[in-house]
């Protein structure tokens, strides 16, 4: 593929400063802001893990009021998903959707900055009451887990409200983008460009919004019935008027299964990219990977009840729920296998983003298998909300999602900023993650086969010496972290090498025909597929 | 190099933009009224099981009978906070034959100063009994208005169907009875 055309007339009318960044309708613009945003709330949701860990290390309550411990879970939950993991894929979607498929840019992009100004008022929502409390004033910020089950949301402070509002704006914003990802997918691909012709990233965040639009819609009802049961007398999940607490948990999860997967697909798009660039070779199984992410998506709607194994279900029901979620691990597997097999034979070079793409085949290899011994319903008995789900939903959701938003941070960043990041740096920010991560989590595998429960400020003295293990692990996870923002900031005041075009040696796709970093508008003349 | 983006060309991708957007939104509409179409479905859908451990009313006594079979029915009673009332079974344990009706008092007092409502709600223990036991009489999901100091005895008129799965032996009625102010739903 040639060199695409472009040139950079446009840029001296562009506005600068605050204005910029409030109005810009850019798709690369949008796609940075809400990069920035959800780095900045990974910190504040690492922070809260921090202090989570600081109080498990020794058993007894230390410094944390078991109601403040009960909102820094809480907290902790919502901004990692919510604030922080989905923002960035969001963010990768917008910088790279235009790019991938050669279109100008997405096909609503005053929808595109309303969908990220949503955020900043969110956060603020969700974390304001902590600051509050902090000053003495109020309450304090919800306290329920990041489930939110009633009868306990229903009763609890107005945290409760102050989230509810705040997931009602994330909610808005990820369905705005989900919008727009579709109609720029569906109606913007460069001519030639079949669906089957598309970067497979883009397939992945097809599916994503398809996801998104479907189930998201649900979540808003349930939290509307919960603002309606606190505040307006209704009794959705009041036994006392005839309704029923479980309700919440089918509505939650009836969202909050396909939401794991609307985490992960981004990710496992990007993958692809990543390890074909770095093998060298064509990626493996386009077709099967596509194939699968329908799979994954269709039956990511109909499992779960695998979260409500211990709520009072018939066997029938279990069996179901067992059998359709043990079901899932197949097309996960086709994934697995055609990642590797993209490696395979491979002229491999490890390079930073690529030393996280491979962590991310270990680690949620691992969050997968973990996931099979949980929907067997008979341990479930046993494991359900013991820290053996904890450490289970780590592996998935860091060991993919985050690992995988990491190695794409890492890979996209030269072509973003146009200037190398530290490569020395990004070796010890990746091996310092995979020490620290496994030592927390490994050790709380074992707690939680030994009988720790979950969410609980202080625990039973046997659990002590693997607790102390996991803390310290985390200490050394979170310190990591650090590293990555010094790399990011460092690369971005242009402290590296600049970066060319193609910035990596196999790297192919649309994207990298254009300039690093690209002009503000991206193709002058549209590109044609051959 | 000019680009080609002739007026009709803009026109016709920005409308067919805008249509799948507006469509997509009534996708999303309708997946939030079927958020709140679940509150019903799941009702009809436990109802058709049986899998709710909903019980059913009956207004006769069945034609059959089983009395080859005895089944323990067990009786239990809790107050939910907010309710200073006294509620408990006349009788712990009653032995019944599948299809022969029987009864038992439930006594409850109100030992606070000021008149209160409550209302039972009833489940049936295990989940698979409860599709064969039929009430003739309960005084669950009703509200009962009690003065200070009053005292009330609340009837339970009940069989168990003869259908009912040989390995249940026990079957076990919980009563729990909440503060309510106003109408019962």
């Amino acid at each position: 593929m040639s060199q695409a055309i472009t040139h950079d007339e446009h840029d001296e009318h562009h506005p600068r400063g605050l204005t910029r960044w409030l109005f810009t309708t850019n798709h690369k613009e949008i796609g940075v802001l809400y990069m920035l945003f959800g780095l900045t709330m990974f910190m504040v949701g690492g922070l809260l893990a921090m202090l989570i860990r600081a109080e498990l290390f020794e058993p007894g309550l230390q410094f944390l009021k078991p109601q403040i411990y009960n909102q820094l879970i809480t907290l902790h939950g919502l901004v990692m998903v919510f604030a922080a993991l989905m923002p960035v894929t969001t963010g990768l979607a917008n910088y790279l959707i235009p790019m991938m498929i050669g279109a100008p840019d997405m096909a609503l992009p005053r929808l595109n900055n309303w969908g990220f100004w949503l955020l900043p008022p969110a956060a603020v929502l969700l974390v304001l009451p902590f600051g509050l409390e902090l000053l003495g004033i109020g309450n304090g910020p919800i306290d329920t887990g990041w489930t939110i089950y009633a009868p306990l949301s229903v009763q609890s402070g107005l945290g409760v409200d102050f989230a509810i509002l705040a997931v009602l704006l994330l909610g808005a914003s990820s369905l705005l983008s989900s919008i727009n990802v579709i109609v720029t997918v569906l109606n913007m691909r460069a001519p030639g460009m079949t669906l089957m012709k598309m970067p497979i990233f883009v397939w992945s965040w097809l599916m994503t919004a398809f996801l998104l639009i479907a189930v998201f819609p649900v979540l808003v009802g349930g939290v509307g019935m919960l603002l309606g049961d606190r505040h307006f007398g209704t009794h959705f999940f009041n036994a006392a008027g005839g309704g029923d607490p479980v309700l919440w948990q089918h509505l939650f999860w009836f969202f909050g299964h396909p939401e794991v997967y609307i985490l992960l697909l981004p990710t496992a798009g990007v993958m692809p990219h990543i390890l074909a660039t770095f093998a060298r070779k064509p990626m493996y199984g386009y077709r099967g990977q596509v194939y699968s992410y329908w799979a994954i998506g269709v039956l990511s709607v109909i499992v779960w009840a695998h979260h409500m194994f211990t709520s009072g279900m018939p066997v029938g029901a279990q069996l179901y729920f067992m059998y359709s979620t043990m079901l899932i691990s197949v097309p996960v597997a086709v994934l697995f296998f055609c990642w590797i097999a993209t490696l395979w034979r491979g002229a491999m070079t490890f390079e930073t983003p690529m030393l996280f793409a491979l962590g991310y085949i270990v680690l949620f290899g691992i969050g997968g298998l973990t996931g099979l011994v949980l929907a067997d319903a008979v341990a479930d008995q046993q494991y359900h909300n013991s820290y053996f789900l904890v450490a289970h939903f780590h592996y998935a959701l860091f060991g993919g999602p985050i690992m995988g938003v990491i190695a794409a941070a890492y890979f996209y960043l030269p072509k973003i900023t146009g200037r190398m990041y530290s490569e020395r740096l990004g070796r010890w920010h990746f091996w310092l993650t995979m020490i620290g991560f496994n030592i927390t989590f490994m050790a709380q595998f074992f707690v939680g086969i030994a009988g720790m429960p979950r969410r609980i400020p202080d625990y039973a003295l046997q659990f002590a010496d693997l607790n102390m293990v996991s803390s310290l692990g985390a200490f050394v996870l979170g310190a990591a972290q650090l590293l990555f923002v010094y790399n990011v900031i460092m690369t971005w005041r242009g402290v590296g090498r600049k970066a060319t075009g193609q910035v990596w040696d196999g790297a192919r796709g649309l994207e990298f025909t254009l300039p690093s970093p690209p002009p503000l508008h991206s193709f002058t003349e549209q590109p044609v597929i051959r | 190099m000019q680009p080609d983006m002739t007026p009709p060309t803009v026109a016709t991708r920005a409308t067919a933009n805008r249509r799948l957007a507006w469509l997509l939104v009534l996708v999303m509409a309708g997946f939030f009224g079927f958020g709140f179409a679940l509150v019903p479905l799941y009702n009809t859908f436990c109802q058709l099981t049986g899998l709710n451990g909903k019980t059913g009313d009956a207004d006769s006594a069945p034609l059959s009978a089983d009395t080859n079979r005895w089944v323990t029915v067990a009786f239990t009673s809790t107050v939910m906070p907010g309710l200073p009332w006294r509620f408990q079974p006349e009788q712990r344990r009653l032995r019944v034959h599948p299809g022969i009706p029987s009864s038992v008092t439930y006594l409850v007092q109100n030992r606070s100063d000021r008149t209160l409502n409550g209302q039972a709600i009833m489940s049936v223990s295990p989940e698979a009994a409860a599709r064969h036991f039929k009430k003739i009489q309960c005084f669950c999901y009703s509200r009962q208005t009690l003065r200070p100091g009053e005292k009330r005895q609340l009837l339970l008129t009940f069989f168990m169907l003869p259908d009912l799965p040989d390995d249940v032996r026990t079957v076990t009625l919980s009563y729990a009875l909440f503060p309510i102010d106003g109408h019962t739903s």
